[in-house]
């Protein structure tokens, strides 16, 4: 059992405090835009953000971020940077297949959170967690760029 | 409160949070991507095609999405026709029927094969058109003129004299009351408009803000969640599980036994993994339990010293290579590679006594269909089919056998469930790009000219498998593909096919099948002779294909793109590949940079296409950019190796794939051309394979004959180790 503050709404999730993040979002929630991807933090496709910082949610227990403010791609939407990513990936024509597609999204967020001006060095060093299998990773690094006004 | 409704609320409540437009900015016209059909549409002149009475057109689509760019180059291909916008199209995807609905390149309803354009090109074009005349003749009679004089336009019918005009809603129903002309008139090429545009694909929005739908993404009320473990060898059976712990576990209902199998079913996902944990199966490993990859290769070894069946025998390659001035011979191993598609294997199922409803994402809709009526002895109307967006396909979702195994445990189960591969099981219950084992010998006169080819491919046969009516005289065409049709001009070949199966191994095709396959061999080859003869390797591939144009022009091109010829620092090469496969042609050219330790990195591709006729150019460069790093992913990285009958690898820890800071920086030429649209989802990966390991060629002197290349260059192996297998002998 834990109380989040999911995309802005506070949300009393009704599960074992071991249970990851990303079951309890699925599962319970039935907020699908995070995705199962490997289950041990390898491929990003899970990625969320808690407290801003960017955390893949299929190994983070849901006690662990109890009282903390969550942010899935649901949500991350309506944030300034958020929206900003969204649009350079609709401009870049990023996704194919799209499943790793939130994933990447949040973990650019994060990026551009921390590093508003990332060099491409910064990017693959960041976001080398989100595996794409499509291989959509040239547009990724145009469209980090492009939202963070570097391009 | 029952749990139906309570789940019912849940999903009220998440819909709640994370509802609503999401996307942070306002998008003026936006195609939708329907996951449920709707059928209130009056006018419906064709199975791929609905217009409302708003006047929305709802497209069909007899091929699925998996990432290729079909929803956005399809509609394209309507729009064209029909004169509408196609930004405002509803794409929904088409339910099971292997007639309507069948790729008529293949006789099913399959997405595969890289043949989406090629089949559908005419078709949706003209299934556009038929609509259009339609609206166009109704039109006419409402306002009594000559319907020569009435013209869809922007998804109106306008008077062109008069101006007046109605749209395509309003005419809807009149429309639907008229014959389906048997002949209409196709825009030539040179009319098109938005065909050929460089166009924003449909299924966007969905994909960036997480309302796009998977298989895995289905929700249903009172739905259970289930793992599964299959026995870890092939062939092996269930011994023994401790039910008791897995039952202790809060939220799990149920223990299910498969003769191969267990599932553990309860009220999420994390309950059933833990559930399954302490369950601690137990196996009979059976026949396979002590296989190991070395006793696959073993056996191909061997077998490919036999004769085969012959594929090709033109001239007379052994009397050619016996009398040439030199011999060149090599062995080239490629390993069991397995798919790891994002969206891990999975399948909903709801199955009663009045029909099985399945949800799930595959490229085979009709075949799943008719396999799950033998199943579960329903009737076809009993077994609903519900499609969904592919989180990757590669060839895995040409399957079946993970939606059999869903319902074998639905059988068992009261009300919806949801199965799901953990990425271990999908990784070690995939169905393999097979292991391939190729001999091949050449010979080259004085002058260094390639005069006589000879080459045994040995290994595991899909096709015997899944289409045996297409093996002709022993002769798989999937397995000999790329080497029967060897693209340069030589009068001398021979080519045959070994057929061995991994004992219990399943195998499948993988992107580019024969193609990725073949291509390596050839082009690794082309490039150990183009060496032994002392010759630049573009050079020598060009001077073959003087009855290839298109071929040699896009080597030329993808050449000239990467400064060929230029020096490059020391530990540094180039390496080029050609690959005609799909009705299309690519050349691409690899730049590596290879470390002291062994270490090799990609620094850039260049690929030059020509595939014809192009319906959305930002799609093609899409798709190269897509094989290229899932061949680099492959070549690098990819291999599945076994032990004690067990698939060594579990995760993306241990089976590899490219990320973003190994991904080169891709540049891609598209060739204009006015020829029959070819394939473009595969043949990006085909060519990028050899154009590495020729790189490696050239950066180090190193000659690559077994992929992957990741496992050697680890052991230092790549930098100036002696050649592994080539033996070169100098005739006297």
């Amino acid at each position: 059992m834990a109380t989040v503050k999911l995309n802005g709404r506070s949300v009393r999730i009704d599960g074992p405090d071991d249970m990851p993040l990303l079951w309890a979002l699925r599962d319970l929630l039935a907020m699908t835009g995070t995705k199962f991807g490997c289950g041990q933090g390898l491929c990003g496709a899970c990625t969320v953000q808690v407290d801003g910082g960017m955390a893949r949610s299929c190994i983070t227990p849901l006690g662990a971020v109890a009282g903390k403010s969550v942010t899935t791609i649901e949500g991350v939407g309506r944030t300034r940077v958020g929206g900003a990513v969204q649009k350079a990936w609709l401009d870049g024509n990023v996704p194919q297949c799209g499943y790793c597609q939130s994933g990447q999204i949040m973990s650019a967020c994060a990026l551009l959170a921390s590093n508003p001006k990332p060099t491409d060095a910064d990017i693959d060093s960041f976001m080398s967690g989100n595996i794409c299998r499509c291989g959509t990773y040239p547009r990724i690094r145009a469209a980090i760029k492009k939202a963070g006004g570097v391009a | 409160m029952s749990t139906t409704r309570r789940d019912f609320l849940k999903i009220a409540a998440a819909s709640a949070i994370g509802g609503g437009l999401q996307i942070g900015f306002d998008l003026p016209a936006r195609a939708e991507v329907r996951d449920t059909l709707i059928t209130d549409a009056p006018f419906a002149p064709n199975a791929f095609l609905r217009v409302d009475r708003a006047g929305k057109v709802t497209f069909v689509s007899p091929m699925i999405e998996m990432g290729q760019g079909t929803y956005t180059s399809l509609p394209m291909l309507i729009a064209e026709e029909l004169e509408i916008d196609v930004d405002k199209m509803a794409i929904e995807h088409s339910p099971p029927d292997d007639k309507v609905y069948a790729n008529p390149l293949i006789g099913l309803q399959m997405t595969g094969g890289s043949t989406s354009i090629r089949a559908m090109f005419v078709p949706l074009r003209r299934a556009g058109a038929t609509a259009r005349v339609m609206l166009e003749t109704a039109a006419a009679q409402q306002w009594n003129v000559d319907p020569s004089t009435c013209r869809g336009k922007n998804g109106a019918v306008v008077h062109v004299p008069s101006g007046r005009k109605l749209g395509y809603g309003k005419l809807a129903e009149a429309a639907a009351k008229l014959p389906v002309p048997e002949k209409v008139a196709l825009k030539t090429p040179a009319d098109f408009k938005l065909v050929g545009t460089p166009h924003r694909r449909l299924d966007l929005v969905g994909k960036i803000d997480g309302s796009a739908k998977f298989g895995i993404d289905t929700r249903l009320p009172g739905m259970k969640f289930a793992v599964l473990a299959i026995s870890p060898a092939f062939g092996g059976k269930l011994a023994a599980v401790d039910e008791a712990k897995a039952m202790a576990v809060p939220g799990v209902s149920q223990v299910i036994r498969l003769p191969d199998a267990v599932a553990v079913v309860a009220s999420h996902t994390w309950a059933a993994k833990q559930g399954l944990a302490a369950a601690a199966p137990q196996w009979d490993l059976g026949p396979n339990g002590k296989l190991t990859t070395a006793d696959v290769v073993a056996q191909l070894a061997t077998v490919s010293e036999q004769q085969g069946a012959v594929a090709r025998h033109d001239g007379d390659a052994s009397k050619a290579i016996a009398s040439a001035a030199r011999k060149v011979e090599a062995r080239y191993e490629q390993p069991f590679l397995a798919h790891a598609a994002m969206e891990p294997m999975n399948c909903t199922v709801h199955l009663t006594k009045e029909g099985c409803d399945i949800w799930v994402g595959t490229q085979i809709p009709g075949v799943t269909q008719a396999v799950l009526m033998q199943v579960t002895g329903l009737p076809r109307e009993k077994v609903r089919i519900h499609n969904h967006l592919l989180g990757g396909g590669f060839g895995r979702r040409l399957e079946f056998d993970g939606t059999v195994r869903a319902v074998q445990v639905a059988r068992q189960v009261n009300g919806p469930v949801q199965l799901i591969y953990t990425r271990e099981e999908d990784l070690q219950h995939d169905m393999y790009r097979p292991y391939y084992y190729d001999r091949v010998s050449a010979g080259l006169d004085a002058k260094g000219n390639l005069v006589g080819w000879s080459h045994r491919i040995a290994g595991s046969s899909i096709f015997a498998r899944s289409f045996p009516t297409i093996i002709k005289n022993g002769v798989d065409p999937d397995a000999v593909e790329s080497v029967v049709n060897l693209p340069y001009g030589l009068n001398d070949i021979h080519v045959e096919w070994v057929a061995q199966e991994p004992p219990g191994i399943p195998t499948t095709f993988w992107r580019g099948v024969g193609v990725t396959r073949g291509t390596f061999v050839v082009e690794s080859f082309m490039d150990e002779l183009a060496a032994a003869a002392q010759q630049d390797p573009l050079a020598f591939r060009v001077a073959l294909l003087d009855k290839n144009p298109r071929a040699k022009a896009v080597l030329q091109l993808a050449a000239q793109r990467s400064g060929w010829g230029k020096r490059l620092p020391a530990g540094q090469g180039r390496g080029i590949a050609l690959c005609i496969g799909f009705g299309s042609f690519i050349a691409q050219v690899v730049q590596v940079r290879v470390d002291k330790d062994g270490a090799v990195a990609a620094t850039n591709v260049w690929c030059a296409v020509d595939c014809g006729i192009q319906v959305n150019p930002d799609t093609i460069r899409a798709q190269m950019e897509s094989g290229i790093v899932f061949g680099l992913s492959a070549a690098l990285h990819g291999e599945i190796t076994l032990k004690d009958g067990r698939v060594e690898q579990t995760n993306f820890g241990d089976y590899r794939v490219l990320r973003i800071n190994e991904t080169p920086r891709i540049d891609v030429t598209l060739v204009k051309s006015s020829e029959t649209p070819g394939g473009i989802g595969e043949p990006g990966t085909s060519g990028v394979m050899p154009a590495l390991t020729n790189a490696i060629f050239a950066a180090t002197g190193k000659r690559i004959r077994k992929l992957p290349v990741g496992a050697q260059a680890a052991q230092g192996d790549v930098h100036g180790a002696p050649m592994n297998v080539q033996q070169e002998s100098t005739n006297a």
